[in-house]
């Protein structure tokens, strides 16, 4: 029998705010433990939280991005739970009023494009950090407090892959509006997944089960295939798939069932007497959308018609909204986007893979960058030597004639001292010559070869070539 | 109304409460009383009036996001019954 999965995402994210969601404690990430701590993020007695303007800002920006509608009128509510990671045993977060509904992004999907739907955007508070040990669990609280908006996806994903492709879309866009970092190893993005099969175009909805643990896009799709085939598996065997929540183990590439208690959570759900509610008026969401810088979709779309750039060029260029800037910025300064993205897709995001490290972290600077190709137009420096010189660009940061001069790079263009050079190899590679004579042209690039190794590369091609001709 | 025994039960162990049988009858008969005195506003007609979840007319009361100082960790750790390396420490519970 044909099965199909039906995938629903929930997805936190860390706002990147200075503090946090209702204090004004730090949110730096690494901080020792408990030093970003204070009365309200630790559940005192008598304090009362305040609400940070930026976050909301921030979550109706993000909220508009995903084509959201936003509630005019929107509460928080008590999530009440027992455990440690939480001082006030319960959760800040929204219930019936969240700030936002029924938005879309679009994903691209075996070469269609196809719109996922957004249930909720709502805001909420992070809990504390346990580190279990033998001896005990011990307990951070710095993560307590800080500012998460969760973004529930409507369960219309139909493969792993389309979940990656939906997760890669929100951080994109998320990215773009610098609302977040989107690091799911720092935890500043965290994605649960709702997981069910059933029998290929059936109407109803299979038994789910609901995966977390996941810390990298990548083993988001391992679990989900995992979790996939498990289930598909025990339906073929006649069994029946348990409603539980199940967590990914990286090493064993496998999930495990939760040990749960019998009762279904019961989190009483009310309405937060400390926080007054939220009131969006239009007003408020238009300044909010003038904040909104062109999306990572539309500015492909223009990178395409404006520079005329392939398609894959403009998809990688425009990634990252860094990437991007440096790109026009390039473009900018020395109108040849292709030329530029050429440079930029094969050497420097070559370099900046191998180092790890971001556009924003790179030393070339763009006007560097584009000296460069000015000193390969002005025939100063071949574009192989190029290649040696945009290496020490990227680790020394300096200006590349400099880097020229102090090397000794400049290309010979002087016919004389290129034609000495052509004699010598003539002389020590007779039998070539002879080949060559003889009509086997290939031994061409043989001999130009040889011309460049004698001149470190720096001889120029288009001369060597010539003279060769006259040559023989 | 009528509350029963068994609820009273569940309503303890979510609070993490223990009884005995001669208090959780009491509680049942309590409980019940209370609901009962409250279910009084049943017999108003609300039918037009604006359902609210706060007394205090305000909205949108914010902050900005500007840093203030944390508790000194020392101070953060004072009455925690154990602590180890800057953490609070609690018995091992993993959910």
């Amino acid at each position: 029998m044909d099965y199909e999965p039906v995938i629903g995402l929930e997805v936190h994210v860390q706002l990147a705010t200075k503090t946090k969601l209702f204090c004004g404690c730090r949110t730096t990430f690494g901080a020792p433990p408990n030093s970003q701590t204070c009365p309200v993020c630790l559940g005192f007695p008598g304090v009362l939280p305040v609400l940070n303007k930026e976050v909301v800002e921030l979550a109706i920006l993000s909220a508009i991005a995903l084509n959201c509608t936003i509630n005019p009128y929107s509460r928080f509510s008590r999530k009440n739970y027992f455990y440690p990671d939480l001082p006030k045993a319960y959760q800040i977060s929204q219930y019936d009023l969240p700030l936002a509904k029924d938005g879309w992004v679009e994903i691209s999907s075996g070469g269609k494009i196809r719109k996922i739907g957004i249930i909720r955007v709502h805001l909420e508070e992070d809990a504390g950090k346990l580190i279990h040990e033998d001896s005990g669990s011990l307990v951070d609280y710095n993560r307590c407090g800080i500012p998460l908006i969760e973004i529930v996806s409507s369960p219309m994903l139909r493969s792993s892959q389309e979940a990656y492709e939906y997760l890669n879309a929100l951080k994109d866009i998320l990215r773009y509006l610098r609302v977040s970092d989107c690091n799911m190893e720092e935890g500043s993005l965290r994605c649960d997944a709702n997981v069910s099969v059933r029998e290929k175009d059936a109407e109803g909805f299979g038994t789910k089960t609901e995966v977390k643990n996941m810390n990298s896009f990548k083993a988001v799709k391992q679990a989900l295939d995992y979790e996939i085939s498990r289930q598909i598996d025990l339906l073929e065997k006649g069994r029946r798939v348990l409603q539980e929540t199940r967590l990914w183990d990286e090493r064993e590439s496998r999930t495990h069932g939760m040990r749960t208690k019998e009762e279904a959570h019961d989190y009483r759900y009310f309405p937060e007497p400390d926080l007054v509610p939220l009131s969006i008026n239009p007003e408020w969401v238009n300044k909010i959308s003038k904040r909104l810088p062109e999306l990572p979709k539309d500015r492909m779309n223009r990178f395409l018609k404006e520079y005329g750039l392939p398609e894959y060029d403009a998809l990688v260029l425009t990634s990252s909204r860094d990437l991007a800037d440096y790109y026009e910025e390039c473009v900018r300064l020395y109108n040849q986007p292709k030329v530029i993205s050429n440079w930029i897709m094969t050497e420097l995001l070559a370099l900046l893979k191998e180092d790890g490290i971001e556009i924003t972290q790179v030393k070339i600077k763009p006007e560097h960058l584009i000296s460069m190709l000015g000193l390969i137009d002005k025939g100063v420096i071949s574009g192989k030597i190029a290649k040696d010189i945009i290496v020490h660009m990227f680790r020394t940061g300096k200006d590349p004639s400099l880097i020229v001069e102090e090397k000794g790079l400049v290309q010979i263009t002087d016919e004389d001292e290129v034609s000495k050079v052509i004699d010598e190899v003539i002389l020590e590679n007779k039998k070539a010559v002879l080949e060559y004579k003889s009509g086997k042209t290939k031994v061409m690039g043989f001999l130009v070869g040889q011309v460049m190794k004698k001149t470190e590369g720096k001889a120029n091609p288009q001369i060597v070539n010539k003279l060769l001709r006259e040559k023989i | 109304m009528g509350i029963t025994k068994e609820e009273v039960e569940y309503i303890a162990r979510l609070a993490r409460l223990e009884f005995d049988e001669t208090e959780k009858e009491a509680f049942t008969h309590q409980l019940d009383k209370i609901l009962e005195y409250v279910d009084k506003i049943n017999e108003l007609d609300t039918s037009h009036v604006q359902p609210s979840s706060h007394v205090i007319p305000l909205e949108n009361v914010l902050r900005e996001d500007n840093v203030k100082e944390s508790l000194p960790r020392d101070l953060v750790l004072a009455n925690a019954p154990k602590k180890e390396r800057g953490y609070f420490k609690v018995p091992k519970v993993i959910e």
